[in-house]
């Protein structure tokens, strides 16, 4: 039994999570918030994951072969596009803040409002 | 709040929540130990029932083809307001270039940009693009369409699908950007007609959807002839989704790439 994977996705999702909280730059924090969600990925292919498997896919191999999980796949698949869509409208709300405030410091942001 | 109080409390609530994790994925089967009913059922049923190879894209545009539709969506809805978000950008850099008269030279942190694409032509002298990147720019764009098609039409057989292969149609536009300048990019990225790469994307999905519907089943019921496993023309509406969606993610990616090369060029860098 071997949960070297499973640690790797706690890992990459705390790492991540302490980059967001001491980010000194909006870029960087949207780019921290990319690593917490490549946790889910790590997390949901290595649950599927069989030992010695093949890839889903029977293009070139019989139909009887011991494959992968498809489905946490296909869910992977969701989560990639996801986090695309949110990086690419958080990194539009950067430049957003940036125009607004004239600096993209979370913290300055947050001591301006007040 | 300061920062170092913040990081503190941080690493207090970090070490409980990485306790919790390790309760909880301690209660996982080990890796390589999967034994889910559902993955190993639909994997040992899915060609059979289907005839596509690839059952990751079976899954995706079949047996889970409503949350696809969702997701879709999200990207769809996403691209649009990230247009919505850098237009009202561009039109507050219209006003005040007007109140300004254009004189800045652009590159400060407060720089109002430098006004529309039409008046920055002219006056912006680019840094020139190296004779290399160029070259090598322009031999990759003919290969990355063609790989682009291929990956969205071969989706039901090998890896591949709309998602991935519109991502590399988008990376193709992206390449004549970095190859190029903003004028190339400008004549190979008809914007009207990607807006309507997006919507057509979005839009077949449903009718496919509703196609399902009208041959008397249910939404998204795969009702074109499945076709023999292994031919480009097996998985019935698997094959037609992939294209849609490719369409889609295409349409959607381009749109989000040239906003933010449209931002770059007014707030004040070259090509």
């Amino acid at each position: 039994m071997s949960f070297l994977a499973y640690a790797v996705a706690a890992w990459l999702f705390l790492i991540g999570l302490y980059g967001v909280v001491t980010s000194r730059h909006l870029v960087h924090m949207v780019l921290c918030l990319g690593v917490v969600q490549a946790s889910t990925y790590v997390l949901l292919l290595s649950i599927g994951y069989r030992t010695g498997a093949k890839a889903p896919i029977f293009a070139d191999i019989p139909t009887s072969s011991r494959v992968v999980d498809p489905v946490v796949q296909a869910l992977t698949l969701t989560d990639v596009v996801v986090e695309a869509t949110v990086t690419a409208l958080l990194l539009a709300l950067v430049l957003q803040a940036q125009k607004r405030f004239g600096t993209v410091d979370p913290d300055e942001i947050g001591s301006l409002k007040g | 709040m300061t920062r170092r109080r913040r990081t503190a409390l941080f690493l207090v609530a970090a070490v409980a929540l990485g306790l919790l994790l390790v309760v909880a994925l301690a209660g996982l089967p080990g890796v390589g130990h999967y034994h889910g009913v559902y993955g190993l059922g639909i994997q040992r049923i899915a060609v059979a029932q289907r005839k596509a190879t690839d059952i990751v894209n079976s899954v995706t545009f079949d047996y889970r083809g409503v949350d696809t539709m969702g997701e879709e969506f999200i990207l769809f809805t996403a691209a649009i307001g990230l247009a919505i978000l850098l237009r009202e950008l561009r039109g507050e850099s219209r006003n005040s270039d007007e109140e300004e008269g254009g004189e800045e030279k652009g590159g400060e942190e407060d720089d109002e940009g430098d006004g529309s694409e039409g008046s920055a032509e002219p006056e912006r002298r680019h840094r020139a693009t190296s004779a290399t990147l160029r070259v090598a720019g322009q031999a990759l764009v003919g290969p990355l369409v063609v790989l682009g098609v291929y990956v969205v039409t071969h989706g039901q057989l090998t890896p591949g699908g709309g998602f991935q292969g519109g991502c590399i149609l988008a990376a193709a536009l992206f390449v004549v950007y970095l190859a190029g300048r903003y004028v190339a990019v400008a004549r190979v990225r008809p914007l009207p007609l990607i807006e309507v790469a997006e919507a057509l994307g979005a839009g077949g999905y449903a009718a496919i959807g509703i196609g399902g519907l009208i041959s008397g089943s249910d939404f998204l019921f795969n009702f074109v002839p499945l076709g023999t496993s292994g031919n480009l023309l097996s998985g019935g509406t698997i094959a037609a989704l992939s294209t849609v969606v490719g369409l889609e993610v295409a349409g959607a990616f381009s749109l989000v790439l040239s906003e933010f090369i449209d931002q770059r060029l007014l707030r004040g860098g070259g090509t």
